[in-house]
């Protein structure tokens, strides 16, 4: 099973790792779009690839992939789920 | 002939557009509705001696009016009360299109599901009990194939079923924690005095206590528009029993 050591947030997490997310930090229009793609509390995505530059990363998300930026990944709190 | 208004939603690329091509059979007309630089697509279907106009509403994710394109869809859904919203998901990736679909089945009872790309969603070994999803949201749930012609026959005896009145649904409601679940209630009943059955209270409800401002906005003017003799709402008798029969 997983365990925790302690809030990590999402842009913590390496490539190929599955995130398990647990509070979403960002507030108004943002936070619904983010909410809308699937970035919701108990979700768990898989961290894909980053682009050359290290930023943004994808992310594996409700079936589809998602790129995000770093300012929001660090705001998207969760663990990382050992397997 | 009576012509019943059918408004299609669902996230982009779900062959939405596809679907209503095959039925309408390409010959759509587009025009902009109410201002926005966003183009409806109309187009008619003619099933058993009757009329379907299809509104194909724009691809979204979300109807929060995040963006012109949700508004679009969410007042078209909310203010232009179509006989039947028809919303087409993904078959191939199903978690994602739910949120979409159960913020439509808060707007309005008259929702028909269809699961487009199963042709697809086969190859992928992918199995969905339409059934179990068909009681789980309490509307129709059919599956097909726009780009195959598969399932479109059913999908249109449902459609006749619902405009006709003769299919009764019971859509799932999010329920909410009892703090928001008393508020709610309680202005529900406000609106309920104020819009009749012409809005739908409960969703109402949800949207201003999120502080929706557009919403707001779009509410007043339509009511301010209803004092100089735009718009009669559905206070009890007047309207009563005919819960969505615009002109069309």
């Amino acid at each position: 099973m997983d365990e925790t050591k302690h809030r990590q947030h999402l842009h913590q997490a390496a490539l190929g790792e599955q995130f398990l997310i647990e509070q979403v930090d960002i507030h108004g229009e943002h936070k619904r779009r983010l909410l809308d793609l699937g970035f919701v509390p108990g979700a768990v995505i898989e961290v894909l690839k980053a682009s050359p530059l290290g930023d943004p990363i994808s992310y594996r998300v409700a079936g589809t992939v998602i790129a995000l930026r770093k300012e929001e990944s660090e705001l998207i709190w969760g663990k990382v789920m050992t397997s | 002939m009576r012509t019943y208004t059918i408004a299609l939603a669902g996230n982009p690329n779900t062959g939405k557009s596809t679907l209503f091509n095959a039925l309408t059979g390409l010959k759509q007309h587009t025009g902009n509705w109410s201002g926005k630089t966003v183009n409806l697509a109309r187009g008619y279907y003619e099933y058993q001696d009757t009329r379907f106009q299809f509104i194909d509403l724009p691809g979204t994710y979300s109807l929060f009016s995040n963006s012109a394109d949700e508004e679009v869809a969410r007042d078209y859904i909310i203010f232009e009360k179509p006989d039947v919203t028809l919303l087409v998901l993904d078959s191939t990736a199903l978690e994602r299109s739910l949120n979409l679909a159960l913020q439509v089945l808060e707007m309005t009872d008259r929702v028909i599901v269809c699961l487009n790309l199963m042709d697809e969603a086969k190859k992928k070994g992918i199995k969905i009990d339409a059934r179990k999803l068909a009681k789980d949201l309490g509307v129709p749930v059919i599956p097909i194939s726009a780009r195959n012609n598969e399932g479109l026959d059913i999908l249109s005896e449902q459609l006749l079923l619902m405009c006709t009145g003769q299919t009764t649904t019971m859509p799932y409601r999010m329920k909410y924690n009892e703090e928001m679940e008393a508020q709610i209630a309680r202005l529900e009943s406000e609106l309920r005095d104020i819009f009749g059955s012409e809005y739908p209270a409960r969703w109402l409800a949800i949207r201003l206590l999120d502080g929706d401002q557009k919403l707001i906005a779009t509410l007043k003017s339509r009511l301010s528009a209803s004092q100089k003799g735009g718009i009669t709402f559905g206070t009890a008798k007047a309207l009563g029993s005919s819960n969505s029969h615009h002109s069309c």
